[in-house]
C-alpha cells in the first residue's frame, strides 16, 4: 500500500498541529503514522452508505444551564501555573496581526 | 490475607471495630510506597503529610461513630485527575509541574465519602499507550513480574493496588485504560456506562470515549467505590441524570436465568491459545452459578480498533491543542517568537506517542480526508453500537477475554505499535458504544494474571457487578497476590 | 462613493454580536465590560486541564429571538463543533461554534436605498459560538499581553450573502442588523464596547462579468464609517489593481483607520484548514415547539412593520414614524398614549418634540422619563377636548415632569386652567376692549388682518391664558363686522 502521509503532507500537519518539524525524525515519524493509517483503511470495507455518523455513544439531549454568575475567580491562583504572568496579563512573544 | 492486600470491605469492618486505626493502615500503606515504589514505580506524587492529616481526621470521626462510608480507607488516584493544589502530571513532562486550582468531581466525592488520598498514580502520558510505557515519569513494573509492563494506561493504579500499595485505586478508561491493566494485575476493574462518572476535572484524552472508574480487588468493592463516584454533574454536559442503585447491596442475587452472550469475534486469531482456555473455564463457572450460555455476533466489532484509532486521535489532537506554553504547563526558554512558543514547548513537552496520535488526528481531521477517514470511522461506530443494541435484545451480559494475551516484557512492542494497538482489541468496543464493561481476574498462565470481560447494556453495572461477585464467590483468582515481598 | 464605471461590487457581511447576558456561554463567569484583566476569566474561559463547558440556556433564546425577527428556520436540533487553530487569544486551541447545524439558517431584512426604494437582503445564517480574549501589545517591548475576560462571551455571528451592492448598502444592512438585535434585546448595540463588530467580504468585477470576483475579508470593522470607509478603500485597491493588469488574491486584511487603508494580515499568510468536528463535550440542543411558541408569543411588532404602521395608518410623515419606531421602549411609548388619545399625529408631536427634547436635555432614556404614557395621554386629551389651551398645556407638561403634580387634570383644576369658552365671559371683556382701542378696532375692520393678534393677545393675558384662542377670534371677528 502506498503511504498517505509523505513529507510535504507531514509538514502541513506538523505545522496545523503546532508542532516541531524535525527533518531527521521525518522518515521515523512517517513510517509510525502510515502505519496507524494502514491499520486504519480497514474501515473501507464497512457498509456506511446510508449510516448516520455517531459522534455521542448516547445520543442524548443537552440539558441547558441557568444564566447566572456562579464562578468565584481568584486571579492569583488561576494563573499560578503561568510561564509568563505580570500585572494581570499572559505574556507571548509579541504578536504580528 | 495478609492486610495490605485485604478487600475494601475487610478493612471497612477492621476500621469500624478499630482492630486498626485509620493512621496505622495509612502509615501501613505509606511504608510499602517508601519500600516499593522506587522497584515498582507506580507513584508519580506521594503526599505524606496529606493523608495521614486525613487519618488522624478519620480515626476522630470513627471514635465518635461517624464519618461516611469510606472513612479511613486509604486509596490511591490516577494522576489524570486533577485535585486542588496537588500536583497533575496526566503522566507528561508538559504539565510535570501543575498544580490545578479545582479538583476532579469524583475524587472530590471520594474523599467526601471518607477515603484517604495517598498519592497520584503513574500513567502513559495523556492515557495514550497499553503498558505505561510512554510515561515521562518511566514505566512501571507489573507486581507479578517485575521485567513486564501492567498494562495501560491505567498501570500505576493497577500494579498500585496489586501490590498493596493501596486499597484500591481509580482510572480512567478511553479503549481499555481500566480493564487491560486490571487483567494484567489480576484486578478487578470496571469502566461504566458513558456519563455515569463525571468528567470534570478529568484531563481529557478523547472526550466522547473517557469514563473514570474503580480499580479494586473484588467487585464488592469496585460497587462500593462506583457508588460514590457515579452521579449526576451539572459542570459535565454529557453527564447521566440518572438515578444511581445500591450497587453493593444487589451483588447477592442469584444467577439462575442470567442470559449471557458469548460473541465469536472476541476469540479471533490474536488471541493467545492458553488465554482462551482460562476464559472458556471461566464460562462453565457461570454456567455451574445458573446462568445459559448464547452464542450472539457482533460483526462489525472487529473494526473498532480502526475505528477507534481514527476517533480517539482526531479528539487527542483539539483536546491537546490548550498546551502552547501560555497559561499553564512546559515553556521552551527564551522563545524567539510565537511560533517558535508553540513548537518548542509542544515539541519539548510532548512524548512521541502522544505526538503521534496528534498528528494522526490532525490528518483525519484535515480537509480532503475528513469524510474517508473521521466521517466513516463515526459511522463505523454506528454500525457497532448498533451490534450491540441488537445482542442485549437477547442478553443480558457478553463475555470474552479482556486482553489477547497475558502481560507482555517491558519493551517487548515498543517497536510494533499496531501489536501494541492491538492489545485493546476486545476492550474498545465497548468505549466506541458506551455501554459498561469490567474485568475481573479468572485464571493464571504461567503465573501471570488473565482477565474476563464483562460487557453490560447501558447503565446496567448492577448486572456486572453481580455476575463477577458471584463469579468470585465460586473462584479465589482474585485472592491471589504476587510475590513481591522484601 | 461612486462605484468605479465599468465596475460591480459584492460585498457579504459577517456581523458578530455580543449577546446581553449575565454569563459566559459555557461558563458561569462574569461577562460584565472594563473589569481588570483576567478577572472574569475561570478556569473554563482560560481552557485548563480537564475542565468541561456547560451551556447557557439563555443564548439560545435570543438566538431564536433574532431568527424569528429575520424570518429564518430555526433549527429544532443544533449542535455545536470545534474550529481548530492556534492563536494566543483563544485557549483552548480551538473555538466552539456551529458549522454543521447552527441554530438559524436562512432569512432575510429589508434595507432602504437613497433613491427610497427598498431592497431585501438574504441572510445565510446565524450561529452562536464564543468570543476569544484580547492581546494587547503596548504593555512590554516585544511582548503581546493577553486579557482572557471576553474569552467564552456568547456571540451571534450573523452572516449575509453577498447582494451588497455598495458601501452605502453595507452599511444600511449592517444598521438594519443593529437595530433589530437592539430591538429584541439581544446586544447591547454598544459599539464602543465592542458589542458588534464586522467581518466585510469584498468583491469587484466587471459589469458583464457573471462570477464573483477574488474577495477579501476586512476583519473586525467596529463601527459604521470603519466598515463604510474600509469596504471605500478595498474597492478602489481592488479595481486599480485589476486596471493595472494585475491579479488579486483571496486575502484576509485588518483596516487601519489612520491611514484609512486595508493591509494583508500576517498571522492569516499561512493557510488554515479549520479541520471543524462535532464538540464531544457537548451533546446535541434540541428545542421543542412550544419552546419556540413561547419565545414567537413574546416578540415585538418589528421595527420597520411599526415604521410602515404608523406611516399607513396614523398618516404619520415617514421621517416621524422612523423616529418613533426606532427604538422599541419609545415605540412602546407611543402606542400606549395613542390608545388612550386615539390622536396619533397629535400624539406623535408631543412626544418628538416636548417630550423628546426634555429627555435629550436631561440625558434619559425613554424608559426613565418621569412623564408616563398615561400622563402625557390624559394632557393631551385636555387640549383636545378644549379643555385646557395649547400654552396651558405646556405648563403643565412642565409640572408633571418637575414632579409638581402626578395629574395633568388634578393641576388644572388646582390652579384653574380650565380654558374659559363660556360666550357670557368673553363677550363683555372683549366689546371693553374694543371701546379702549377704538382706532385698532377701526383699522382691523378696513383689512388691517394683523390687529386680530393685538386684540386676541389682549383677551388672553386678561384670562391668563385661558381662553380658547379659536372662540376668541370668532367673538372678535363677530364684532368688528357688526361696528
Amino acid at each position: 500500500m502506498t503511504d498517505l502521509v509523505n513529507e510535504t503532507l507531514l509538514k502541513d500537519l506538523t505545522t496545523l498541529a503546532q508542532l516541531p518539524f524535525e527533518p531527521e525524525q521525518v522518515s521515523s515519524t512517517l513510517s509510525a503514522i502510515n502505519e496507524v493509517l494502514e491499520l486504519v483503511t480497514q474501515l473501507e470495507n464497512a457498509e456506511t452508505a446510508e449510516i448516520a455518523p455517531l459522534a455521542h455513544p448516547l445520543e442524548r439531549q443537552q440539558v441547558l444551564r441557568e444564566d447566572a454568575v456562579t464562578e468565584n475567580i481568584d486571579r492569583s491562583q488561576l494563573s499560578r501555573n503561568a510561564p509568563s504572568f505580570e500585572d494581570g496579563l499572559y505574556f507571548v512573544p509579541k504578536v504580528i496581526e | 490475607m495478609t492486610r495490605p492486600f485485604s478487600s475494601l470491605s475487610q478493612l471497612q469492618s477492621q476500621l469500624k471495630d478499630r482492630s486498626i486505626s485509620a493512621t496505622e493502615l495509612t502509615q501501613l500503606y505509606l511504608d510499602r510506597i517508601e519500600q516499593l515504589n522506587p522497584i515498582l514505580n507506580c507513584y508519580i506524587t506521594v503526599d505524606e503529610e496529606h493523608a495521614l492529616e486525613r487519618a488522624r481526621a478519620a480515626d476522630q470521626q470513627l471514635a465518635r461513630g461517624s464519618g461516611g462510608p469510606l472513612t479511613g480507607l486509604p486509596i490511591s488516584q490516577k494522576d489524570i485527575f486533577c485535585i486542588k493544589d496537588t500536583t497533575t502530571t496526566a503522566g507528561s513532562k508538559m504539565l510535570a509541574n501543575f498544580r490545578p486550582p479545582y479538583s476532579a468531581t469524583c475524587s472530590t466525592k471520594l474523599e467526601q465519602a471518607g477515603a484517604i488520598t495517598l498519592g497520584k498514580t503513574n500513567m502513559d502520558e495523556f492515557a495514550m499507550g497499553s503498558s505505561n510505557e510512554t510515561s515521562f515519569f518511566g514505566p512501571v513494573k507489573n507486581p507479578w513480574d517485575l521485567l513486564r509492563i501492567p498494562g495501560g494506561s491505567s498501570g500505576g493504579s493497577a500494579a498500585a493496588v496489586a501490590a498493596g500499595l493501596c486499597a484500591a485505586s481509580t482510572g480512567t478508561d478511553t479503549g481499555g485504560s481500566i480493564r487491560q491493566p486490571a487483567a494484567m494485575c489480576g484486578l478487578t476493574g470496571l469502566k461504566p456506562t458513558y456519563g455515569r462518572i463525571s468528567r470534570w476535572g478529568m484531563i481529557a484524552f478523547a472526550s466522547s470515549l473517557d469514563q473514570a472508574g474503580p480499580m479494586t480487588r473484588t467487585a464488592q468493592d469496585a460497587a462500593l467505590l462506583l457508588e460514590h463516584m457515579a452521579g449526576y454533574d451539572p459542570r459535565d454536559a454529557t453527564s447521566l441524570d440518572e438515578p444511581i442503585p445500591k450497587y453493593s447491596q444487589e451483588l447477592s442475587q442469584p444467577l439462575s436465568g442470567l442470559k449471557i452472550g458469548v460473541c465469536r469475534q472476541f476469540f479471533s486469531e490474536g488471541l493467545d491459545n492458553a488465554v482462551e482456555t482460562v476464559i472458556r473455564e471461566a464460562f462453565k463457572i457461570f454456567e455451574q452459578l445458573g446462568a445459559t450460555l448464547v452464542d450472539i455476533e457482533l460483526p462489525n466489532t472487529p473494526l473498532s480498533v480502526s475505528a477507534y484509532y481514527v476517533i480517539a486521535p482526531a479528539e487527542c489532537s483539539a483536546n491537546l491543542s490548550r498546551y502552547d506554553g501560555v497559561r499553564f504547563g512546559h515553556r521552551c526558554s527564551d522563545p524567539k517568537d510565537l511560533q517558535d512558543l508553540y513548537q518548542r514547548s509542544r515539541g519539548e513537552g510532548f512524548g512521541n506517542e502522544v505526538k503521534k496520535r496528534i498528528l494522526v488526528g490532525t490528518f483525519a481531521l484535515s480537509a480532503g480526508y475528513y469524510d474517508a477517514f473521521y466521517r466513516r470511522a463515526q459511522q463505523v461506530r454506528r454500525l457497532i453500537k448498533n451490534d450491540f443494541v441488537e445482542a442485549f435484545d437477547h442478553v443480558d451480559l457478553i463475555i470474552g477475554p479482556t486482553a489477547p494475551t497475558p502481560a507482555f516484557k517491558i519493551g517487548e512492542k515498543v517497536d510494533n505499535p499496531v501489536d501494541m494497538y492491538l492489545q485493546d482489541i476486545f476492550t474498545i468496543s465497548a468505549n466506541l458504544a458506551g455501554l459498561p464493561a469490567m474485568s475481573i481476574p479468572a485464571g493464571q498462565v504461567e503465573g501471570l494474571p488473565v482477565g474476563l470481560q464483562l460487557i453490560g447494556n447501558y447503565l446496567q453495572e448492577g448486572t456486572l457487578l453481580r455476575a463477577g461477585h458471584q463469579f468470585q464467590q465460586a473462584t479465589d483468582w482474585h485472592q491471589l497476590t504476587p510475590d513481591i515481598e522484601l | 462613493m461612486t462605484i468605479p464605471a465599468g465596475w460591480q461590487v459584492d460585498i457579504g457581511l459577517e456581523i458578530h454580536a455580543q449577546l446581553k447576558t449575565t454569563s459566559k456561554i459555557f461558563s458561569g463567569a462574569s461577562t460584565q465590560f472594563g473589569q481588570l484583566p483576567n478577572s472574569q476569566a475561570s478556569v473554563i474561559d482560560l481552557g485548563m486541564p480537564g475542565v468541561l463547558p456547560a451551556v447557557n440556556g439563555v443564548v439560545f433564546e435570543k438566538a431564536v429571538r433574532f431568527g424569528l425577527g429575520v424570518g429564518g428556520r430555526i433549527n429544532r436540533e443544533s449542535r455545536f463543533d470545534r474550529k481548530n487553530y492556534f492563536y494566543p487569544d483563544l485557549p483552548k486551541g480551538y473555538q466552539i461554534t456551529q458549522m454543521d447545524q447552527p441554530i438559524v439558517v436562512g432569512g432575510s431584512v429589508t434595507i432602504d436605498l437613497p433613491d427610497g426604494s427598498t431592497k431585501l437582503i438574504a441572510l445565510t445564517r446565524a450561529h452562536l459560538e464564543e468570543d476569544a480574549g484580547k492581546s494587547i501589545h503596548d504593555r512590554k517591548p516585544n511582548y503581546t499581553g493577553i486579557d482572557l475576560n471576553r474569552a467564552g462571551t456568547p456571540l451571534l455571528e450573523i452572516v449575509s450573502e453577498p447582494q451588497l451592492k455598495s458601501p452605502e448598502e453595507a452599511v444600511s444592512y449592517a444598521r438594519v442588523i443593529h437595530q433589530l438585535l437592539t430591538y429584541l434585546e439581544i446586544c447591547d448595540g454598544n459599539m464602543a464596547e465592542g458589542s458588534l463588530r464586522f467581518d466585510a467580504n469584498v468583491s469587484v468585477r466587471r459589469i458583464n462579468d457573471e462570477a464573483l470576483g477574488v474577495r477579501s475579508e476586512i476583519k473586525n470593522l467596529n463601527s459604521f464609517r470603519f466598515l463604510d470607509q474600509a469596504i471605500n478603500f478595498e474597492i478602489s485597491r481592488q479595481v486599480e489593481t485589476l486596471n493595472a493588469g494585475e491579479t488579486l488574491s483571496q486575502d484576509t486584511r485588518l483596516f487601519d483607520p489612520d491611514q484609512l487603508e486595508t493591509r494583508p494580515m500576517r498571522s492569516k499568510e499561512t493557510a488554515t484548514d479549520y479541520r471543524y468536528f462535532p464538540e464531544p463535550d457537548l451533546l446535541p440542543v434540541v428545542l421543542s415547539e412550544r419552546y419556540i411558541d413561547e419565545i414567537k408569543k413574546e416578540m415585538p411588532e418589528l421595527p420597520q412593520v411599526r415604521t410602515q404602521r404608523y406611516h399607513s395608518a396614523f398618516a404619520l410623515p415617514l421621517a416621524d414614524a422612523q423616529l418613533l419606531a426606532q427604538d422599541r421602549r419609545l415605540a412602546d411609548f407611543f402606542d400606549e398614549t395613542v390608545a388612550k388619545t386615539q390622536t396619533p399625529k397629535t400624539t406623535a408631536n408631543w412626544i418628538k418634540g416636548d417630550l423628546l427634547a426634555r429627555l435629550n436635555e436631561a440625558s434619559l432614556t425613554i424608559a426613565e422619563s418621569p412623564v408616563t404614557s398615561e400622563q402625557l395621554a390624559e394632557l393631551i386629551t385636555m387640549v383636545d377636548q378644549d379643555t385646557i389651551s395649547g400654552k396651558i398645556a405646556k405648563d403643565v407638561f412642565g409640572a408633571l415632569w418637575e414632579g409638581r403634580t402626578t395629574s395633568a387634570s388634578a393641576y388644572v383644576h388646582e390652579h384653574q386652567l380650565e380654558q374659559v369658552s363660556d360666550q357670557s365671559a368673553l363677550e363683555p371683556l372683549i366689546a371693553s376692549l374694543l371701546k379702549e382701542h377704538p382706532k385698532q378696532a377701526d383699522d382691523l375692520k378696513a383689512g388691517k388682518d394683523k390687529l386680530m393678534g393685538f386684540f386676541v393677545g389682549k383677551v388672553m393675558q386678561a384670562t391668563q391664558g385661558k381662553a380658547n384662542p379659536k372662540q376668541v377670534n370668532d367673538l372678535i371677528r363677530g364684532k368688528i363686522d357688526q361696528r
